[in-house]
């Protein structure tokens, strides 16, 4: 029997019908939940922050709990002083500085040389203590991975922020969990005055993390390159900050700060 | 089961064991190897594969009639792709911490072959109800082995179940780790998972010799 479903014409006609009514469907669909969505993504951005310098309700040694999604962007605004946006030897305040997309600015500056990108830097007072926040962005081994790590005004690291797109679960994934963020907690990035960063090391002999100045801490076994990308990401953009913080310093002491060295991955 | 019929039971009860979708059909592999070094991420997988394959399945079956042969797999695809967008969207915007949680196994789901396979063999050939349990049914059988491969990777690869640390701690030397034991670190990447898969396999059917083939 010739079902009428055979026909060219019919095939042709459900493809199109099939195309439009899914197509308008998801195109609906996202229209539609664009505006929560985005939302959702800025108080993320948000608690990533704040989680990063220490502001968040875990409890325990178990998994990261951030400040809960209601009360997020009041305790941004009370623990965030300052939000600076750093060009070139400028910096200007700006209360949406979180907003600003790195990776646009990445590509951007690696477009046009002369243009001088963007460094969001966010300054949050906690208990008298003063934390400087810097975004990170990277490489993973599947996709991009990005984080924030807050320093001390010694430089010494206070807490860091992990996330990545499509890492692979259990493995490269784990970037994101408290065993080794906290791990950089109280890690130097600067040896002496040149800065190094901190390395995710394998075979470094101190799984624990008790040496805190040997700017290594313990890489997470089958994620070497998601490690590396970590690795990777800290040396290249917390060396942008570097010439700013350093001035901070500085100027802080009130006293004029050495000559600094800093890595060949900034110009 | 006093609320399916004989026949409906055996919709969902089948795949579970005699006719697993893994095991004695060899579907869904990829994702089997891929996602199973942890139980969390197993049992998440199970669930999502059972909402996709079963609201696919219904889909399908109501459309049986007029998808033209010729075109039936593509339609099947942009349909199963489609569910799989409007779930990650809508778990996006009211369900943000979770669609985090799940990351990429949402977009997984596409890949796996089970669904395309139920939907060709079973949805396109049968009513809505049965093809609703065929899915549930297949979407279990799955689940099951999912889990199992996952408890024990995990197990013996981190020493850990759902997360927490049921064998002592490996670095301050607790619980068995006291003793001399060590976590199996091969058993944390994939070709582990095959492994256990195919020890499933073998004991499947030395139990049951009616499931070897000639």
């Amino acid at each position: 029997m010739a079902r009428f479903t055979d026909k060219n014409s019919y095939t042709i006609l459900f493809s199109v019908i099939m195309v439009l009514v899914v197509g308008s469907l998801l195109a609906g669909v996202a229209q539609g939940l664009r505006s929560k969505i985005s939302e959702n993504e800025r108080f993320e951005k948000q608690q990533n922050i704040l989680y990063a310098m220490g502001v968040d309700d875990n409890e325990g040694t178990g998994s990261v709990t951030f400040i809960p999604t209601k009360e997020v962007e009041a305790t941004f605004h009370k623990y965030i002083k300052k939000q600076l946006v750093i060009q070139g030897d400028e910096a200007t305040e700006d209360d949406n500085a979180y907003l600003i997309d790195i990776k646009k600015e990445e590509s951007h500056a690696n477009d046009d040389h002369n243009y001088k990108r963007k460094l969001p830097l966010f300054i949050g007072e906690k208990d008298g203590k003063t934390f400087y926040i810097i975004p990170m962005r990277g490489k993973g081994l599947w996709d991009a991975i990005w984080g924030f790590v807050s320093l001390d005004k010694d430089l010494v690291v206070e807490g860091v922020y992990f996330d990545h797109k499509g890492e692979t679960p259990g493995l490269g994934a784990n970037i994101k969990e408290r065993f080794f963020m906290d791990d950089f907690q109280g890690e130097q990035i600067m040896d002496g005055n040149a800065f190094v960063g901190i390395t995710v090391a394998k075979g470094n002999n101190d799984p624990l993390n008790e040496r805190k100045d040997d700017q290594k801490v313990d890489a997470l076994a089958g994620a070497t390159i998601t490690g590396n990308g970590v690795t990777a990401m800290i040396k290249k953009d917390v060396a942008r900050y570097i010439p700013y913080l350093e001035k901070l310093k500085g100027a802080e002491k009130n006293e004029t700060s050495e000559s600094i060295q800093v890595s060949d991955s900034i110009q | 089961m006093a609320l399916l019929s004989k026949k409906d039971s055996r919709l969902i009860l089948d795949p579970l064991a005699d006719n697993n979708p893994i095991t004695i059909q060899v579907l869904g592999i990829c994702s089997a190897l891929a996602i199973t070094a942890q139980l969390k991420a197993s049992i998440v997988m199970a669930l999502s594969v059972m909402v996709v394959l079963a609201v696919g399945n219904v889909v399908i079956s109501l459309l049986r009639n007029v998808i033209p042969g010729k075109i039936r797999i593509i339609a099947q695809l942009i349909i199963v792709a489609a569910l799989v967008i409007i779930v990650d969207q809508v778990l996006k915007a009211f369900a943000y911490e979770l669609s985090k949680q799940l990351s990429v196994f949402i977009g997984l789901i596409i890949t796996n072959c089970i669904i395309m396979g139920r939907f060709e063999a079973f949805a396109l050939a049968n009513k809505p109800w049965r093809s609703f349990l065929d899915g549930i049914g297949n979407a279990a059988g799955y689940g099951l082995i999912l889990i199992i491969v996952g408890f024990f990777r995990e197990l013996l690869g981190s020493g850990t179940l759902l997360g927490f640390k049921v064998l002592g701690d490996p670095i301050a030397k607790t619980g068995v780790y006291a003793f001399g034991y060590e976590n199996n670190g091969f058993m944390l990447l994939s070709p582990m998972a095959l492994i256990i898969i195919g020890i499933i396999i073998w004991a499947q059917r030395s139990r049951n010799k009616a499931l070897i083939e000639e």
